[in-house]
């Protein structure tokens, strides 16, 4: 394995724990917009507390992504960015939108002002990760090239208005509410009605996602082929699907038995799982079909630089990271007292 | 207006927005495990009440910066693609590190916020601490980014004129970086700590003897005063790495047209880019000279000296008389307030003074903005000083006033919301120990 190649497992994992993390506070606020029923209000609650503390450091591996991204494969970089400016403005415009809302909702003055801002940050938690999956559809079916001037082959619309990218965006959507409905499931374990309400939410939002994966194969065009070949017709990719289906049915039925820490390990295997699939079938491309691992690289002494500045960054932000769970996340959502 | 004006502008215009608000993230957290720790050590409520209320504020100012800065990675690459792949190599350490830095910030901030209940009060002070070195760090980290755009080092040029990265750790120990880092870190607490005391100076205008207001006004000033004291001579310092490393932005942030020796300092004037003259300025004789190369007979170049096209705008000019007029006031107030300090062991109290501080925080601000902007604008047509102009590495993309201006407006809108939050957290408020009572030290 060269430099250049652990790098970009890096982005595939730091991309993982960003869907198993920053996606369950998207997920939070899809179910913040959907919240319904006698304990609505309770529901919109426990997903407030359940944020506040990790939503932060949470999104910090999208940054990682994007700067191993431009740090270990500069051209990857540009070609994605230059080719889908309009659907990663429009996650950009998410992302602050929805952080700003939710801070002005949270210490804001109570009345109309906090309901608005409460709106604003459902509804950006839920437009968000639609388009992060439209841009990974695009990268993954090989829509991203740039042509000799540097202008995006078909323009700057093409890569990404089409079904497949959307296909993957409401798939994205779908694991993110997912997600976030059986941690939220976890959280609410001392009030057994409201850890049913999102157990039904996990269930319906699990079995949604296995029909939108669907959807992705069926809306796969042309240019998925190398992706699909690797995705199905690898050594590793009957053993890999096989564990993620179980993972994802032993999810459900941990979730329909009550089980929910159980389901909670469970479903983020399963996630794991897809998003590892994912990069394994993709290498050795980083945007097909033009740009490889090996192509696209920067120099040795880059790769190597990054590899060790992630060595020491990790070995101060994991036991960190690990710390900031335990002390929030390891119970039941406590009332807990906050600075609001 | 030209599609590569209209990305440096939107470019700018997050950076400038972002700036304030990281810098704020930096700052209040030492201000905030100060009062913590006088807390844990003397049991006063008032400074737990204190650092309670400053971190609710610093809460607010930091979500917003963090989104900010989010946009700010994305857009690199969404202005200026044709940069980011060509010195991604080169320049992708320190934001990786930045990255580190910035996470190790957000889980730090995560336990003091929604942790006062959850840790020991020591781990909680701690955590504070570790916000505040955190956030340093990442402040530090990000600079040297920007010192490589300034100076580049560690790469060569392949046959074909293109950037190859031949040492990336060299950006590390680029010889701008360190005023550049030394001159931010200054600039962030002194502003962020002015308008702190600003914000308290407001209510002590209304009731002089607040104990609360009273010793957070004393608490944000003991930050302020040596920051903004220093800022003047750590200025003095960059001035002079900027005369060496990049003699046009200097004479452009002069108004200096011609070279010479014994060149004299201009206070205020316009400079007449046609006619190669700055008019209407106040002339001190030699100091140009003296500031920029210690010596009254020192040789400085002017704008002259280089193509017409790598002349930078008349507005650094502006800028930088805006940035050092305002700095020379407020340190001249910093000092009038130490003098007083020093002889009557409090703070001045008078009306004028607090009036004073309160104009002094948003003008501090203003002050980090113009110096962004000697710098920067200072720093084109280049992108990386003398290999890439800017305009070579702007997006295809077409009709970049759609982002432009959306931009704009979010952020226009993100602005007034944070005010009127903020006012409403501060009138919410009800400090414990607001009992009328002089305040006996700082």
């Amino acid at each position: 394995m060269t430099a250049a190649e652990a790098v970009a497992g890096v982005g595939v994992l730091s991309l993982g724990l960003y869907a198993l993390l920053g996606g369950a506070d998207f997920g939070g606020g899809v179910w913040d917009l959907l919240a319904r029923g006698p304990r609505a209000a309770r529901q919109r609650a426990l997903i407030d507390e359940a944020i506040a503390p990790v939503w932060e450091a949470n999104h910090v591996w999208l940054i990682l992504v994007v700067v191993l991204l431009f740090a270990g494969f500069p051209p990857a970089f540009a070609a994605i960015s230059t080719a889908l400016h309009v659907p990663l403005t429009l996650v950009l415009l998410g992302v602050v939108l929805r952080g700003a809302a939710w801070v002005f909702r949270r210490y804001g003055e109570a009345g109309p002002a906090r309901d608005r801002w409460g709106r604003v940050f459902a509804v950006a938690s839920t437009i968000t990760p639609v388009f992060l999956g439209v841009a990974l559809g695009a990268v993954t079916s090989g829509a991203v090239r740039l042509g000799e001037d540097g202008a995006p082959v078909g323009g700057f619309f093409a890569p990404w208005l089409r079904p497949f990218p959307f296909a993957v965006g409401a798939f994205v959507l779908a694991l993110f509410a997912y997600l976030a409905a059986v941690y939220l499931a976890v959280e609410a374990a001392d009030e057994p009605a409201l850890a049913d309400d999102f157990r039904r939410r996990a269930l319906a939002a699990g079995l949604a996602s296995g029909g939108l994966a669907w959807l992705t194969v069926l809306t796969a065009g042309p240019g998925t082929g190398r992706f699909a070949e690797g995705l199905l017709g690898s050594a590793w990719s009957w053993p890999l699907q096989l564990a993620v289906a179980a993972l994802a049915v032993a999810a459900l039925v941990a979730l329909w038995r009550r089980r929910f820490r159980l389901a909670r390990a469970l479903a983020v295997g399963q996630v794991a799982g897809v998003v590892l699939g994912w990069g394994l079938a993709m290498h050795p491309h980083v945007v097909p079909p033009d740009l490889t691992i090996a192509s696209a690289a920067a120099p040795p002494a880059t790769q190597r630089g990054l590899l060790v500045a992630l060595g020491a960054g990790g070995a101060a932000v994991f036991p960190a990271l690990y710390w900031l769970l335990r002390v929030f996340k390891s119970g039941p959502a406590r009332g807990g007292s906050s600075t609001a | 207006m030209t599609e590569a004006l209209l990305a440096r502008l939107q470019m700018a215009l997050s950076l400038g927005f972002h700036i304030v608000f990281a810098a704020v993230g930096v700052a209040m957290p030492l201000l905030m495990v100060i009062a913590e720790v006088r807390w844990l050590r003397s049991g006063d409520p008032l400074d737990r009440e204190l650092a309670r209320a400053w971190a609710k504020g610093t809460a607010v100012l930091f979500a917003v910066g963090a989104v900010s800065g989010t946009v700010l990675s994305f857009e690199l690459g969404l202005l200026f693609p044709g940069f980011m792949a060509e010195t991604g190599a080169l320049i992708g350490l320190p934001f990786a590190l930045e990255g580190a830095a910035f996470f190790l910030e957000a889980i730090f901030l995560g336990v003091y916020l929604y942790g006062w209940d959850r840790v020991r009060p020591a781990v909680h002070a701690l955590a504070g601490a570790g916000v505040a070195a955190s956030g340093a760090a990442s402040a530090v980290l990000v600079t040297f980014a920007n010192a490589w755009m300034q100076r580049p080092v560690g790469h060569a040029l392949d046959a074909e004129g293109r950037l190859v990265a031949v040492d990336p750790a060299a950006v590390f120990t680029n010889a701008y970086a360190a005023h550049e880092i030394v001159h931010l870190l200054g600039a962030v607490y002194m502003a962020t700590a002015l308008a702190v005391a600003g914000v308290h100076a407001v209510s002590l205008l209304r009731a002089p003897d607040d104990r609360f207001h009273r010793r957070a006004f004393g608490l944000a000033l003991a930050l302020a005063v040596p920051a903004t004291l220093a800022q003047p001579l750590i200025g003095h310092w960059a001035g002079q790495q900027v005369a060496r490393y990049q003699p046009a932005k200097l004479a452009a942030a002069e108004g200096q047209f011609a070279t010479e020796r014994g060149a004299g300092l201009k206070l205020g004037g316009i400079p007449d880019y046609e006619a190669r003259e700055t008019r209407w300025a106040l002339e001190v004789p030699g100091a140009l000279s003296f500031l920029a190369t210690s010596s009254f007979d020192g040789e400085v170049q002017g704008l002259e000296d280089f193509p017409r096209d790598e002349w930078p705008s008349p507005l650094v000019h502006y800028a930088w008389q805006v940035m050092v007029g305002i700095g020379s006031a407020l340190a001249a107030l910093a000092a009038f307030a130490a003098v007083h300090l020093v002889r009557r062991r409090e703070w001045p109290r008078s009306r004028w003074f607090l009036k004073a501080v309160v104009a002094a925080g948003p003008l501090a601000f203003v002050a980090l903005e113009a110096g962004w902007v000697v710098t920067e604008v200072g720093r084109q047509p280049w992108i990386a000083y003398g290999l890439l102009r800017t305009e070579e590495t702007v997006t295809p993309m077409p009709g970049l006033v759609v982002p432009c201006v959306t931009f704009t407006l979010v952020y226009v809108g993100l602005a007034a919301a944070t005010v009127v939050v903020l006012r409403s957290i501060f009138r919410t408020k009800a400090p414990a120990a607001a009992a009328a009572g002089p305040e006996p030290s700082p």
